[in-house]
C-alpha cells in the first residue's frame, strides 16, 4: 500500500480499504499472494459504483461504503446452535475458519475444507483460483485482495453425494467487515448439494463481502443453497462466479431474509454444449430492506436450458431489484431460455425495479421473459374470506401460494422447511 | 335491531333467516340495488330471476360483503345481527355461504388446507378446540362424495386447471364442508350440462334441512326443476318486482320477462 501523507484527505476508498491493513497475509501461498497482489493493483485504478453505473444504478453503496468496521476474529466461544442436517459443515466467524466449529466426515472423492487449508496442498487451487472473477468489480477484488478464509470443496470424478455440504458465515461482533472467498469443484460426472448460509447473531452493522468461484465440469451436478439472514442493518454483497462444462446442471436457489442492503452478483457462463441452468431467487422483504439481485447467464454453446425464477414480496418500505440479462451467442443454436420475475407488492410506500433482458445472436433459439409486478389478487382474497379466513389468514395463504413454486426448487429438504417456516411464521401460514 | 319482541312475533323472528329491508347498493356511483326487501326463514328455499343487468348478483355480492358495493340505504338482518356492519368472513363464521357465479381459481393454495383453516379459525371463534384431523378427513370423504367431486380435485389447489362443472361442484362441495344457515348460489347452474346441473342440484337438495335456508339466483327456470323454491321473486332494475309460487318459473320461461314489466308500466302509467 501507498504510505500517505498525514495532511492528504482520504478518500472514501482509501478509509474502507484501511480497516484491512493489519490482516496478515504473510502467511499465504504464492499463487494466492500474486492474487492479491494483482486485486491491489486493480483496486488503485477503480473506484466505488455510482448510480451513475448501470449496473448499480439502482443501489447506493455510499452506506455500505462509509461504515466504520473492523476486522476481528473472534476469541470468545460462542454459543449458537448450528445443528445441520449434515455431517460436513465449515463455519466461518467474521470470515475466520472455525476449526472448533467445523466439523466433517471423510469421504472417499470430497474435498471439504477451509480454502487456507487446502490453499497449501491443492493443485486444482493452483491453477484455478482466481480465474473467474470479473478484474472490474471494485467489491470482487477487494475480496479477492483481503479475504481472510473460507470454504473449499471438491467431489472428484463422478462420485454422488446426496447428502448436503454446509458452509455456515456467521458474522458475530457488531462493525465486522468480512471478505469470506469459496473455492467449489465439481468434477466430471460428480453429483452434489451445497447451503451456504450467512447467519446474523444479533449484532449491528456489519458487511460481508462474498466471492464464490464454482465449477461444475461435463456431465456434473450441481445445487447451491444461499440463505442470507443478515442482520437488518447489515450489508451484504454476495458474487457467485460459475462456469458450467458440456452437459452439466446447475441450479443455485438465492433466499434472501434478512440485511439493509443486500446485492446478488450471480455470473455464470455456461461454457459448454447442452447445459441446464436454474437460477431461482425468493426475497421477501420488510421495513427498509433493500435486495438487488443481478443476474447474468451467458449461452455460449448450443442445446443450453436455462430456467430463471425470482420473486419478491414486498412489504412496508422495501425496495427490490431485479436485473436478469440472458446472453445467448451465436453460436448457441437451440437455446432455450426463460426467465421471469413476479412481485407481490403489499404496500403503498414499497419499489420494485425489475428489468428482465435478452440479448439473443442466434437465431434459432427458443428464449421469454417475464415481469410482473402486482398486489395480492383481490378476487382471491375475497373468495377465502367469503368461506371463512380472517383478513390475514387469507393474505398469508396467498403469500405461501405464491412463494410454493420457488420453494419447490430447494432440493434440500431441511432448507425447504426452514424456508417454508419463515413464510409461514412471517406471514401467519396455514399449517 | 329493536330486541322488545314478544308472543308469535317471538316465534317468527326465531324461524327467521334473514331480513333485508329497503337495501340500496351503488358502485362507482351507481345506483345497481334500489330498494330490496327480502325475508327468509328457516327451512325455504327462495329462488331470484331477471334478466341480465337487473341486480341478481350485486344482491348476492352485497350480502357476502364484497367491498366495491356501497350500501347507500337500507338494513340486512341475518339471525339478528347487523349483516352489513360485518366483514366477509365474519358473515362466512355467522352461518352465510355464497357460491360464486365464477368461482376463483388460486394457484398453489390447497382446497383441503384452507378449508381446514376456514372450518377451524370458525370454531377458535367460537371457543371450540379444532376439528380433528380423523374426523375432517371423513367429512371430507362424505361430502365430496355427495357432489361426486374425485377425491383428487379436492386435494388440488383451488380450482386451477378444473372445469367449469368441477368449480360449481367444489362450490358446494366446500358450502357442505362449511354446513352454512344461509347459501346464497350466484347462477350456480351457469355453464352447465345437465348431469353437472343434475349433481349440483343433488348436492344442494341433500343439504337442504328445516334448520337452513336458500337463496337460489338464476337466469334460467332449468335449475328449478331440480331444485324446487318456495318462493320465486322477479328483480327489475334493482327492485323485486314480482313474487310467487314455484309455478312463476314456468310461466317467465314460457313467456319472458316483459308481460311483468309491461304489468308494471300499465300500474304506474
Amino acid at each position: 500500500m501507498e504510505v500517505m501523507n498525514e495532511t492528504v484527505t482520504l478518500t472514501n476508498k482509501d478509509k474502507f480499504l484501511s480497516h484491512f491493513d493489519l490482516i496478515d497475509f504473510s502467511m499465504d501461498e504464492d499463487f494466492s499472494s500474486d492474487a492479491r497482489k494483482e486485486a491491489m493493483e486493480l483496486i488503485q485504478w477503480l473506484d466505488f459504483p455510482t448510480s451513475k453505473a448501470e449496473y448499480w444504478k439502482y443501489t447506493r453503496v455510499n452506506k455500505i461504503i462509509k461504515g466504520n468496521y473492523k476486522v476481528s476474529a473472534p476469541e470468545n466461544e460462542i454459543e449458537i446452535d448450528l445443528s445441520v442436517p449434515s455431517k460436513n459443515c465449515i463455519v466461518l466467524i467474521n470470515g475466520y475458519f472455525s476449526e472448533e466449529l467445523s466439523f466433517f466426515d471423510k469421504t472417499e472423492g470430497i474435498e471439504f475444507s477451509s480454502l487456507s487449508d487446502a490453499k497449501k496442498s491443492n493443485s486444482i487451487l493452483g491453477e484455478k483460483f482466481n480465474s473467474l472473477v470479473k478484474k472490474d468489480e471494485i467489491f470482487a477484488d477487494i475480496n479477492s485482495a483481503y479475504h481472510q478464509d473460507g470454504a473449499f470443496m471438491h467431489v472428484a470424478k463422478n462420485v454422488q453425494v446426496e447428502e448436503p455440504y454446509y458452509i455456515l458465515n456467521l458474522v458475530d461482533d457488531s462493525n465486522i467487515v468480512s471478505n469470506p472467498r469459496n473455492f467449489i469443484f465439481i468434477e466430471q460426472g460428480a453429483n452434489a448439494k451445497a447451503v451456504l448460509k450467512t447467519i446474523n447473531t444479533g449484532n449491528t452493522g456489519s458487511f460481508t463481502n462474498m466471492v464464490s468461484e464454482i465449477f461444475v465440469e461435463k456431465n456434473a451436478q450441481f445445487e447451491i443453497n444461499k440463505i442470507q439472514d443478515e442482520a437488518e442493518d447489515s450489508f451484504q454483497i454476495a458474487t457467485e462466479q460459475v462456469v458450467q462444462g458440456d452437459d452439466s446442471t446447475f441450479k443455485i436457489n438465492t433466499f434472501t431474509l434478512n440485511g439493509a442492503i443486500v446485492r446478488n452478483n450471480l455470473n455464470i457462463d455456461s461454457l459448454g454444449k447442452n447445459t441446464m441452468t436454474y437460477l431461482n431467487g425468493l426475497y421477501p422483504l420488510k421495513g427498509k430492506q433493500h435486495v438487488d439481485n443481478h443476474t447474468y447467464l451467458l449461452h455460449r454453446e448450443p442445446n443450453g436450458e436455462s430456467h430463471e425464477l425470482y420473486k419478491g414480496i414486498m412489504g412496508d418500505s422495501s425496495t427490490g431489484v431485479f436485473n436478469g440479462k440472458v446472453f445467448v451467442h451465436k453460436e448457441a443454436q437451440k437455446t432455450n431460455a426463460f426467465q421471469s420475475n413476479a412481485n407481490i407488492v403489499m404496500t403503498d410506500t414499497a419499489t420494485i425495479n425489475s428489468k428482465p433482458e435478452l440479448e439473443i445472436y442466434a437465431d434459432d433459439v427458443k428464449c421469454s421473459h417475464g415481469s410482473t409486478t402486482g398486489q395480492l389478487d383481490k378476487e382471491a382474497l375475497f373468495y377465502l374470506r367469503a368461506r371463512g379466513l380472517s383478513k390475514d389468514s387469507a393474505r398469508a395463504v396467498l403469500v405461501n401460494a405464491f412463494a410454493s413454486d420457488v420453494i419447490e426448487h430447494i432440493g434440500v429438504e431441511a432448507v425447504k422447511d426452514e424456508i417454508e417456516k419463515y413464510i409461514d411464521d412471517n406471514y401467519h401460514g396455514i399449517k | 335491531m329493536d330486541k322488545k319482541i314478544k308472543g308469535i312475533e317471538f316465534l317468527i323472528a326465531l324461524f327467521r333467516m334473514i331480513k333485508i329491508k329497503n337495501l340500496h347498493a351503488s358502485i362507482e356511483g351507481t345506483e345497481i340495488l334500489r330498494g330490496i326487501n327480502l325475508e327468509v326463514k328457516a327451512g325455504e328455499v327462495h329462488a331470484i330471476m331477471g334478466p341480465n343487468g337487473s341486480g341478481k348478483s350485486t344482491l348476492a355480492s352485497v350480502l357476502a360483503g364484497r367491498d366495491e358495493y356501497e350500501v347507500t340505504e337500507g338494513s340486512v338482518d341475518f339471525l339478528d345481527e347487523d349483516l352489513l356492519d360485518m366483514e366477509p368472513e365474519d358473515r362466512s363464521r355467522a352461518g352465510l355461504f355464497l357460491a360464486f357465479q365464477y368461482p376463483v381459481e388460486i394457484p398453489g393454495v390447497s382446497n383441503i388446507n384452507f378449508l381446514k383453516t376456514a372450518i377451524n379459525e370458525a370454531r377458535e371463534k367460537r371457543g371450540e378446540d379444532p376439528m380433528a384431523a380423523k374426523d375432517f378427513l371423513k367429512r371430507v370423504k362424505e361430502k365430496s362424495k355427495l357432489v361426486e367431486l374425485d377425491g383428487r380435485l379436492a386435494n388440488r389447489s383451488v380450482n386451477e386447471g378444473f372445469s367449469g362443472g368441477e368449480k360449481k361442484r367444489n362450490e358446494i362441495f366446500q358450502m357442505a364442508m362449511l354446513d352454512p344457515k344461509l347459501s346464497v348460489l350466484d347462477e350456480t347452474d351457469s355453464g352447465l350440462d345437465i348431469d353437472a346441473l343434475r349433481i349440483v342440484a343433488n348436492g344442494v337438495n341433500e343439504l337442504k334441512t328445516k334448520d337452513n335456508a336458500s337463496i337460489v339466483i338464476t337466469h334460467y327456470q332449468r335449475l328449478l326443476d331440480y331444485i324446487v323454491p318456495d318462493y320465486v321473486h322477479v328483480l327489475y332494475k334493482g327492485k323485486i318486482v314480482k313474487t310467487g309460487p314455484k309455478e312463476l318459473a314456468l310461466e317467465l320461461e314460457e313467456k319472458g320477462y316483459e308481460w311483468i314489466f309491461k304489468e308494471l308500466e300499465a300500474v304506474s302509467a
